[in-house]
């Protein structure tokens, strides 16, 4: 029973910072679904942003901190597949933390792919009347599997969508290149920044082309990103994580 | 000039650059269609992996094996350990024959080899036949794709091409009417030419025979009526068995361009009487890359060019951006172990999307491999001020409470990246981009305040 198990809940930096009701979306969230969770307050950043900048041995410190943080919860949550992805493939091996580093891994899991294979969320009671366009971050698309990836030749899945499916209303809309990259890519967005704004304005194009009316996906990065650019230039898409469109929805 | 300026230049020219992006991700389409028509495609995949893993673990006995069924065939073979051994090679068989003028079907590793601008300095002619080469030729540029050598021209670009060149009418970008004009002169060369180069496809252990696959059939055109055949081949082209060409002629094309077989396929087992076949096996770093344990198997390349189709960034900045023989995704993990100082910006010119790795035939792990390459890169930096900053960076991050400066996290990066790659300085995010508004209160003091 998921009632007795302790859940800790896992914020990126980031998200901490600049989105907290992103956070507490995802904590309510996990409430009403009858969840234990608590937020281990002395949590800090995964060290993603070193290692994908080529300093993954300089991240043991975070790392080692972050197993003795997380390492006595029965699962661990977090808002965001990219950090998740960081923490199961490139946080380095800490030397004599192997087992708890290992056991770690099995734990921990992005939010949607929590509710669909954990606790098995199959009758979400709620409403959303609104055109919806899934912004599928890469690091949970091809990183997490979150779902089907659009190179591959097998059946189609998405945790993303199985769950906004069960909301009434809700309109998931088609796009017509599924599961491109918004350009976000970390530190890529100020090195390759010509690159990276012009990749986010594609992409914005795709949905608006679409007619959606609020983009979401499980990423705040990506959606940080491509708001920034939207605002920039006037364009009155919406931006909500996946946690807000479903706590707003059930509540 | 590093990859994000490079790139930044690309995209100055709004309405190409879309054009780019379009005509490769249309490319990338027909590609998707295709596999998906294959109900054992990821099958195919695991297995064309598998027998590349194979061929990398024993690379040496297929080799020798190649070598004495390919002798025994009557064909000629040569041992090159760099470019210079194999442009040295090429030249002194040309030497031999008295040869001025040759033609050439496409092959990377003569461009990896410089062999072009090589035997020009000697004397002679070098005619490259693939269309889109000898566009790129006549330019005086080197390909620009592997697959697609002249795929950043436009229909306009070529006619003006033509016109200047081959004295086509001005202003007439009739696909069919430019074709015809470019066989035409081609017709000539593939008349003139006493000795005709190939790259190579496969390598065949088992009977020491090679393929050659064009779309244009300008391979067999050229060495059907040559008097002399030079292939040359990379080390890592072998392939063990015959029959498993069964598994990577179905996915090269596939993957390439969306056909479900190349035009040609040519088989080349012995020299007819009087002709001569040679082959030059060429190592040029190949057997360096084999040694590094995390990056070997981009040697399992059959250089389809799908990672360039599908790779967001090359599709928006070109494969001159790239500034290397191979460009996008595939060549920012195989320059690097030729050149690491040239090629540092490379594995960074990448947001790890990871759509290399899934479109990828042979399933290199090619965005990890570009995660491992930034690893490498700032080591080879050394420990200097930049990475001792990193290193402050993390210390900040490892103590609760005091990490709360997201800003100074990019800061903090920007710092210890490759000079290379921080050209745009440090307050690039908001020059097209707004920037989170700062909320009232992080969400580790609502917590605070709400629930514990």
């Amino acid at each position: 029973m998921i009632q007795n198990k302790n859940i800790a809940l896992f914020i990126p930096c980031y998200v901490d910072q600049f989105y907290p009701n992103v956070a507490i979306a995802t904590l309510e969230l996990l409430e009403k679904l009858g969840c234990q969770v608590s937020y281990p307050i002395g949590q800090t950043c995964c060290g993603q942003p070193m290692a994908n900048t080529g300093y993954e041995r300089d991240t043991v410190g975070t790392t080692k901190h972050f197993v003795e943080i997380f390492g006595d919860y029965d699962y661990i949550v977090a808002p965001s597949g990219s950090c998740v992805l960081h923490i199961k493939d490139h946080a380095p091996a800490i030397a004599g933390m192997e087992k708890e580093q290992e056991s770690l891994h099995n734990k921990i899991f992005e939010l949607t792919e929590f509710l669909t294979d954990v606790l098995k969320v199959e009758n979400l009671k709620g409403s959303f009347p609104h055109k919806v366009g899934y912004h599928a971050s890469c690091h949970g698309q091809r990183g997490l599997r979150l779902g089907s990836s659009s190179e591959r030749n097998e059946p189609f899945f998405s945790k993303a969508k199985q769950l906004l499916d069960q909301i009434e209303g809700l309109e998931w809309v088609e796009l017509t290149r599924t599961d491109e990259c918004c350009g976000f890519g970390g530190t890529f967005a100020v090195t390759e920044e010509a690159l990276s704004v012009q990749m986010g304005k594609d992409r914005l194009q795709d949905h608006l082309t679409h007619g959606v009316e609020i983009l979401t996906g499980g990423d705040m990065s990506c959606i940080m990103h491509l708001e920034g650019i939207a605002k920039r230039n006037q364009q009155t898409l919406k931006f909500m994580h996946i946690a807000e469109i479903l706590n707003q929805a059930i509540s | 000039m590093s990859h994000p300026a490079k790139a930044s230049e690309f995209l100055q020219d709004a309405a190409k650059a879309k054009w780019h992006d379009e005509t490769l991700w249309f490319v990338r389409d027909k590609r998707d269609t295709i596999s998906k028509t294959i109900p054992e495609w990821e099958e195919l995949r695991e297995l064309a992996s598998q027998i590349k893993d194979n061929v990398l673990a024993n690379l040496y006995e297929y080799l020798v094996q190649f070598e004495e069924k390919a002798t025994a065939n009557g064909i000629q073979v040569h041992w090159a350990k760099d470019a210079e051994e194999h442009n040295q090679i090429v030249l002194s068989i040309l030497q031999k024959h008295q040869c001025k003028a040759i033609v050439k079907s496409k092959s990377i590793l003569t461009e990896e080899c410089h062999l072009n601008p090589f035997l020009e300095n000697s004397g002679v002619e070098v005619v490259d036949t693939d269309l889109g080469e000898r566009i790129v030729q006549f330019l005086n540029q080197p390909p620009s794709h592997i697959v697609l050598p002249a795929i950043h021209l436009k229909k306009r670009d070529i006619s003006e091409l033509f016109h200047e060149k081959l004295h086509t009418e001005k202003g007439n970008e009739d696909p069919a009417y430019l074709t015809h004009a470019a066989r035409l002169h081609l017709r000539e060369k593939f008349l003139g030419a006493k000795v005709a180069i190939t790259g190579v496809n496969f390598g065949v252990a088992e009977t020491g025979e090679f393929v050659v696959c064009t779309n244009e059939g300008n391979a067999d055109m050229g060495v059907h009526l040559a008097d002399v055949h030079i292939a040359c081949m990379g080390i890592e082209k072998i392939i063990p068995r015959r029959k498993d060409l069964g598994v990577f002629l179905r996915l090269l094309a596939r993957s390439a361009t969306g056909q479900p077989i190349t035009n040609y396929n040519s088989h080349f087992r012995s020299p007819a009487q009087g002709k001569e076949i040679h082959i030059v096996l060429v190592d040029n770093g190949r057997t360096d890359q084999l040694a590094r344990e995390k990056f070997k198997n981009s040697l399992k390349c059959i250089r389809c060019g799908a990672c360039m189709n599908t790779c967001p960034i090359y599709r928006r900045s070109g494969g001159y951006s790239y500034g290397s023989v191979v460009p996008g995704p595939i060549g920012s993990i195989l320059s690097p172990g030729l050149d690491l100082k040239k090629h540092s910006s490379l594995p960074f010119a990448s947001t790890l999307c990871g759509s290399c790795t899934d479109v990828c035939p042979v399933k290199i792990n090619i965005h990890e491999q570009l995660y491992e390459w930034r690893q490498e890169i700032t080591k080879a930096q050394g420990t200097n001020a930049k990475s001792i900053s990193m290193k402050i960076a993390n210390g900040i991050f490892a103590v609760p409470f005091a990490y709360k400066i997201t800003g100074a996290m990019m800061r903090g990066a920007l710092k210890i990246l490759p000079d290379s790659i921080t050209y745009s300085g440090l307050n690039t995010w908001g020059k097209q981009r707004d920037l989170p508004e700062t909320p009232k209160e992080t969400f580790k003091d609502w917590y605070k305040k709400n629930r514990s």
